[in-house]
């Protein structure tokens, strides 16, 4: 893919996204518009189709049907390093670190963004002086809320336009939670369109301007994300009881 | 003290090329995840290469070094690259290293084709130009080699830790689509890590083969050398370049040295062995030395689901049409084609001893031959050359006892490092004990009877077929029983996570040194009926690449079926017999067949007998597993 790094935050326009693993279609159709410069919080269940959904949007799995478009980029079929060279940032579930790399490592590869090293290693060690104590040390043996930490300096460093978060709570203290989307508020108000897919609704809805709930591979309903809270609890359990 | 300065100049010499060696397999293992045991093959076949265009096409040396390490191993490496390896990635250890093994036999067998054996040797760089160190006359050829492993260390831990491009390297072996959410291609970081493996091959290939003034070019020696490496590799953990080099040079003076004072402290018959066992020995020690929580495994490791287990009604049905079968063939079969099946269901029994300690516990094991072999010695010194029950008891309790000896460092290792300690153990007893005049008598065999039955003869081969045949199934319908217990189970829970089987009370390295006897055991009575069938074990049977070949074959046909153990000892036994009736080019057949077959069948878990198609529309009575309800049928229960 040929087409030049974005100079501003983009739009997404998801239409029709169908997406499924063999013959199990997980993502039915969904139509989704997420404004330039916003925060979007996707909140759902366990299994609703989120993180699949984010996959396709990342280019790390293909849409059955639809289309995914970026700015006015209308995106065929993406690969996850075309997008990240257009300036698409994608954090996946589970802390996006390389765990046998160490922390230096780990920040080097981001330079692929066209940043230099010297550069990565400033912006990351300054926001996170922990990283820099911990600079030789293997990725996989910091903590969970330090791996993440990791995951989201390349966010602050690679200065991308899309940012792409995959459940960043999951399995994190509430302290280091908190301070994590504390950094996500940071990064999004330098002018970047944040997807956000949380199930820990309380700290998303916190930071996003935007929001929308997910059940079964289908969108159940957009609206600001206090509504989207409100509604989330109550939308979850008619799920559990499904 | 000069004769010490001499030793270890030439240990430092000769270590710089183990150096060079170990280096290229970190570097393959660190950006690849797979484990080369190919690397020796792949220097071989470029050593071979370089031979044909400077010796025998007259080439200049300086292009054809840069047709080979330029364009050869490059171009190779892709080949490799896009045919074998690129489905590898995410698989478990065992298959990565299967699919290896697999590549190098197609090296050897295909070097094997293309150059008959004959004398062959090349010269060295600047030959006839030398130095003098402390009273040793060094060649330039000597210091061009002790200077490359140098440049070759310094250089490459400089590009892999600060080079962007080669942390890549490193990155795509953790998370292939991490590293492309970074902006980098992982198939085409992928590629250069091979490229970059198959040049050090090459390079090591070219630069050691003048040195082998004795064996001249010789593919099994060059192959094998790479034994070599992987001790130093192992120093470095695998992954620390600068160990790696410590660790070629701790090698090559531990080599000079004991060539140099051990003679006249050793038996006679082993002087001149200590070049090949000083390796093997130096590899058995790192590993139990070299701290475990150490010896981390690169890449992730997946599990396929395994295959039902055949219940005991399920398991007799097989039997008695499997031994109807063999019966059957007896009428069909000619002469010596009764001879090789005889000794294809002895080697069925062998693989019955891979399915019980790999398929199932998950141990990789190299060295069932060495125990099959151990087997049919023991009768044979039992029953003075004869065959006795006694001998066969007695053979299979001495097989189960080196089984638990052999099975010390599985205590501690696992994956990747357990096959390397069996592979030194099967090297170790081949060249220490099997090929050593001591024991077995230069060129000749040891004397092995064939067992029977009060009132049944097996002198005749055909008889003798049905007898191992109905042997295997015995043995068969034990490994399946086994696996039915309480123990199978414990087996497998040991193979998905040694962690919570330890958390639940349970001994692991108790169950690894049982189930390591019980394999050597099982082993062993192949090894006796296998030797029963020409009447003799021949040393040649228990060789290193016989074991490689029988795990490859076993593992073609699925390594967790004894469906899968009877196959592969059939086509362990048959192929040489093909290949035997097909002009010179045919000797390496049966190493090509086994690596083709082993790269078609990367993907497939469960081998030939795995695959999706044959699942769904073959069925063996008795042997095929049920047919899984449908889910549309368990929804609508």
């Amino acid at each position: 893919m040929r087409t030049p790094p974005l100079t501003t935050a983009p739009p997404l326009v998801l239409s029709g996204v169908r997406a499924a693993y063999g013959r199990i279609e997980v993502v039915h159709g969904v139509d989704l518009s997420v404004p330039a410069g916003s925060v979007f919080a996707l909140l759902g269940p366990n299994g609703a189709g989120k993180s699949t959904l984010l996959k396709v949007i990342s280019g790390r799995m293909r849409q059955t049907a639809g289309t995914v478009a970026i700015g006015d980029i209308d995106l065929k079929r993406p690969t996850p390093a075309a997008l990240a060279k257009l300036g698409v940032c994608a954090i996946p579930e589970g802390r996006g670190v390389f765990p046998n790399l160490t922390v230096r490592d780990n920040l080097l590869i981001w330079s692929y963004q066209g940043v230099s090293a010297s550069k990565v290693e400033e912006i990351a060690y300054e926001r996170f002086p922990k990283l820099k104590e911990r600079r030789r040390q293997l990725a996989g043996t910091l903590s969970g809320g330090e791996q993440q930490m990791l995951a989201i300096a390349r966010a602050l460093a690679g200065d991308p336009k899309v940012l792409l978060l995959d459940e960043l709570s999951m399995g994190l203290a509430p302290l280091v939670v908190a301070e994590l989307y504390e950094l996500v508020g940071q990064i999004a108000s330098r002018g970047v369109t944040v997807v956000l897919v949380e199930q820990f609704v309380t700290m998303a809805v916190e930071v996003a301007t935007d929001a929308a709930i997910m059940l079964h591979g289908a969108i159940h309903a957009t609206g600001s994300p206090q509504e989207m809270g409100a509604m989330a609890a109550q939308a979850y359990l008619a799920d559990g009881g499904a | 003290m000069t004769t010490f300065l001499t030793f270890t100049v030439i240990g430092i010499v000769s270590g710089a090329v183990y150096a060079i060696v170990a280096t290229g397999l970190v570097v393959t293992y660190t950006t690849t995840g797979v484990f080369n045991f190919a690397h020796g093959a792949v220097a071989m076949f470029a050593a071979f290469s370089y031979w044909q265009m400077t010796q025998s096409w007259g080439w200049n040396s300086l292009l054809a070094l840069v047709v080979v390490l330029f364009i050869e191993a490059p171009l190779l490496a892709l080949f490799v690259e896009e045919t074998y390896m690129r489905r590898l990635y995410g698989a478990t250890v065992v298959r990565s290293l299967m699919v290896s093994l697999g590549l190098l036999l197609i090296l050897v067998g295909l070097a094997q084709a293309i150059w008959p054996a004959e004398q062959r040797s090349l010269p060295e760089f600047f030959a006839g130009h030398t130095v003098s160190l402390f009273n040793v006359v060094i060649t330039y050829h000597q210091v061009i080699v002790v200077i490359v492993a140098i440049l070759i260390a310094i250089g490459l831990r400089i590009y892999l830790r600060q080079v962007r491009s080669g942390i890549a390297m490193r990155a795509v072996v953790d998370d292939p689509d991490l590293l492309a959410m970074a902006g980098a291609s992982p198939r085409r970081v992928a590629r250069s890590g091979w490229i970059l493996g198959f040049f050090l091959a090459a390079l090591a290939g070219i630069l050691i083969s003048p040195e082998l003034q004795v064996q001249g070019l010789d593919i099994n020696f060059l192959t094998l050398l790479v034994v070599n490496g992987y001790a130093a590799a192992i120093v470095g953990r695998l992954r620390n370049l600068p160990w790696t080099f410590a660790g070629g040079i701790a090698l090559g003076l531990a080599e000079a040295y004991a060539t140099g004072y051990l003679p006249g402290h050793i038996p006679v018959n082993l002087v001149s062995e200590i070049s090949v066992l000083t390796p093997v020995v130096f590899l058995f020690v790192a590993l139990l030395v070299v701290p475990s929580s150490r010896l981390r495994a690169v890449g992730r490791l997946t599990v396929a689901t395994p295959p039902r287990v055949a219940s005991l009604v399920e398991s007799i049905r097989g039997s008695v049409l499997f031994v109807a079968i063999a019966v059957g063939a007896t009428f069909v079969l000619g002469g010596s084609m009764i001879g090789s099946v005889t000794q294809g269901l002895a080697l069925g029994i062998v693989a019955l001893s891979l399915i019980l300690v790999t398929g199932y516990a998950g141990q990789v094991s190299l060295c069932q031959l060495t125990f099959m072999g151990i087997g049919a010695f023991v009768m044979s010194k039992v029953a003075s050359g004869g065959a006795s029950w006694w001998g066969l008891i007695i053979g299979v309790l001495v097989c189960a006892a080196v089984g638990a000896i052999v099975s010390l460092p599985a205590l501690r290792l696992q994956g990747l490092y357990l096959a390397l300690a069996t592979l030194a153990f099967a090297q170790a007893a081949y060249y220490g004990f099997f090929s050593n005049i001591s024991f077995i008598p230069q060129g000749g065999a040891v004397p092995v009877g064939r067992l029977s039955i009060p009132g049944i003869s097996t002198s005749g081969d055909k008889a003798y077929m049905v007898f191992v045949a109905v042997a295997f199934v015995l043995c068969a319908i034990g490994v399946l029983a086994i696996r039915r217990s309480v123990w199978g189970r414990r087996l497998v829970a040991l193979n998905d996570s040694p962690a919570a089987f330890a958390t639940l009370g349970m001994s692991p390295q108790l169950s690894k040194m049982l189930v390591f006897a019980a394999s050597a055991a099982l082993a062993g009575i192949g090894g006796v009926l296998y030797a029963g069938q020409p009447l003799a074990l021949n040393a040649n049977d228990v060789q290193m690449f016989a074991s490689l070949e029988l795990v490859l074959f076993v593992t073609i046909f699925g390594i967790r079926t004894v469906t899968g153990a009877a196959l592969g000892g059939l086509a362990a036994a048959l192929l040489p017999l093909a290949s035997s009736h097909l002009p010179w080019w045919g000797t390496g057949l049966t190493g090509v067949a086994a690596g083709v077959g082993i790269s078609l069948m990367a993907n497939v878990p469960d081998g030939v007998l795995g695959v999706p198609w044959l699942v769904r529309n073959v069925r063996i009575p008795g042997i095929s597993p049920r047919r899984a309800p449908s889910i549309e049928a368990v929804q609508g229960a």
